[in-house]
């Protein structure tokens, strides 16, 4: 069954014919040809595919096209503005925060929505009971936070303070 | 990915008869296990019927001095609710230990609830499965049995409920509202889910169209002071081995009352009845929480591959327990 839908992605709005069964994921890359979220496990459980959906980070591998008809999605190509990148993109190349690079636009993506949980006063389960005012990002915190996201490359080491560096400005 | 007709209704009556209609059906809510399950044809329903947006998203207070949480609500929103972090804290702890923070933002209430079990040969197509194909047989009777059951089973299926979520709220009582073809219901969590006996191919009671529209909590004051612990392979982002949901009401050193559940150890969030009446009246000490987790494992029987969830269970209910006690001192 094919339906037609719209997306908005990166501020252009597209409208496009789908078969049900496509992803947000496959929508955005072999119809679109965004190709910034990438392939990872298909399955939810590596984070490489990470948007923003409606304003949340969410694995658009597991969510339906046709499902998300007229969504405002972000990805890592569309996080620049005129020509500058987003903090969190200059602080992965200062702290030299990835090594084949296939799994950094979903991490930039994840922090960036991470960031903004963080920002709505959301807990995650290291959160001590008494930060009901708010949440010291420490790096426990933001290596919990970005749990759904891995690297094979290992090069957590860096990503976390790459992450703290924009988290602590 | 088998072809399937997508379908929106525009309200709950709507959508029940829509499935009604699709015997080989399904509703698509937050998509999180479903679209994986699609993906791997262990599910292969011809209709979806997308439920997101046709139930609340929002909590809202009972006039007993519960909450009504809407099917639709992200389990991410529902972690971060105040009412829900200051009332029932081991709601939040155990939705904020469960998924990673982009699978919480597109799963919902319901759907945490449906979700299938992660059983690694419920999942695999090419092996036997009770559960995924009646009468196949069960592959985890000889197989790899870290993530499956020691209390409940049976010899068709030894599969375990995944959810987190699922076992604070079954400790606190919560009852589900459905909606279905002859009208609405309302089901205690402890009796939404089934164990396998001799037909593990359904979770739980629900009837085919059925849906989920409301999960409610009842008020309990002493939930304000529970716990949730997760013990698991991994730091974070993994299932639980085992799982523990408490609240204890102490006054005077001396326990009035207690809710505990467990996750990991069975086919449903297992309510732990037993170690509540024993701990009722009990003295709040380490001695007393080992016996209470005693006296629910005594029904324990653990698969050659995983008798080491039966001392695990114990050693974390005697924590759990132990944390609320200190944490009130």
């Amino acid at each position: 069954m094919e339906v037609e839908i719209t997306l908005r992605v990166d501020r252009t709005e597209h409208r496009l014919t789908v078969d049900t069964r496509t992803t947000v994921l496959d929508a955005l890359r072999e119809r679109l040809g965004v190709t910034s979220p990438k392939k990872g496990c298909d399955h939810g459980q590596c984070g490489a595919c990470t948007v923003l959906l409606d304003g949340r980070r969410a694995n658009s591998c597991l969510a339906l096209a046709v499902a998300h008809e007229g969504a405002e999605i972000v990805t890592a190509a569309g996080l620049a503005r005129d020509g500058n990148l987003h903090p969190l993109q200059r602080s992965f190349i200062e702290h030299d925060a990835f090594q084949c690079g296939y799994c950094t636009p979903g991490q930039i993506v994840s922090a960036v929505g991470m960031l903004r949980e963080v920002d709505a006063g959301w807990p995650s389960v290291v959160t001590s009971e008494s930060d009901h005012d708010g949440v010291a990002l420490d790096d426990e915190e933001i290596r919990e936070r970005m749990s759904g996201n891995l690297c094979r490359c290992a090069a957590y080491a860096n990503i976390v303070p790459a992450i703290a560096a924009v988290a602590h400005r | 990915m088998k072809p399937f007709r997508y379908l929106r209704a525009d309200d709950v009556s709507g959508a029940v008869a829509m499935l009604v209609e699709a015997p080989g059906g399904a509703f698509l809510a937050g998509g999180t296990n479903l679209v994986d399950l699609m993906k791997l044809e262990v599910a292969a329903p011809d209709v979806l019927v997308d439920v997101r947006h046709l139930t609340s998203d929002r909590v809202e207070e009972l006039p007993d001095g519960g909450l009504r949480i809407g099917a639709a609500v992200p389990n991410s929103d529902l972690a971060a609710n105040p009412a829900i972090r200051r009332r029932y804290p081991m709601l939040s702890e155990a939705l904020l230990a469960g998924a990673s923070g982009q699978l919480r933002n597109l799963a919902t209430t319901a759907g945490n609830l449906l979700q299938r079990t992660r059983c690694v040969y419920f999942q695999d197509v090419t092996t036997p499965c009770n559960k995924r194909e009646p009468g196949s047989g069960c592959s985890a009777r000889e197989g790899f049995q870290r993530q499956l059951a020691i209390l409940g089973w049976s010899e068709a299926c030894v599969a375990t409920h995944p959810s987190d979520m699922a076992v604070a709220m079954v400790a606190l009582d919560a009852a589900v509202l459905a909606q279905g073809p002859t009208g609405p219901r309302r089901i205690p969590l402890t009796e939404l889910h089934r164990l396998p006996g001799e037909e593990p191919e359904r979770d739980t009671v629900l009837e085919h169209g059925e849906l989920i529209t409301a999960v409610d909590l009842p008020p309990l004051a002493f939930a304000a002071r529970s716990r949730f612990r997760k013990v698991r392979d991994r730091a974070s982002y993994a299932f639980a081995l085992v799982s523990v949901a408490a609240a204890l009401d102490v006054a005077d050193g001396v326990v009035r009352d207690a809710r505990l559940a467990l996750g990991g150890v069975a086919h449903t969030p297992w309510r732990a009845t037993r170690a509540e009446e024993a701990l009722r009246g009990a003295p709040a000490t380490e001695r007393s929480f080992r016996d209470a987790a005693g006296a629910e494992l005594a029904a324990a029987r653990p698969l050659a591959g995983n008798g080491f969830k039966v001392p695990l269970a114990r050693e974390a209910v005697v924590r759990t327990l132990l944390d609320i006690v200190e944490a009130e001192r």
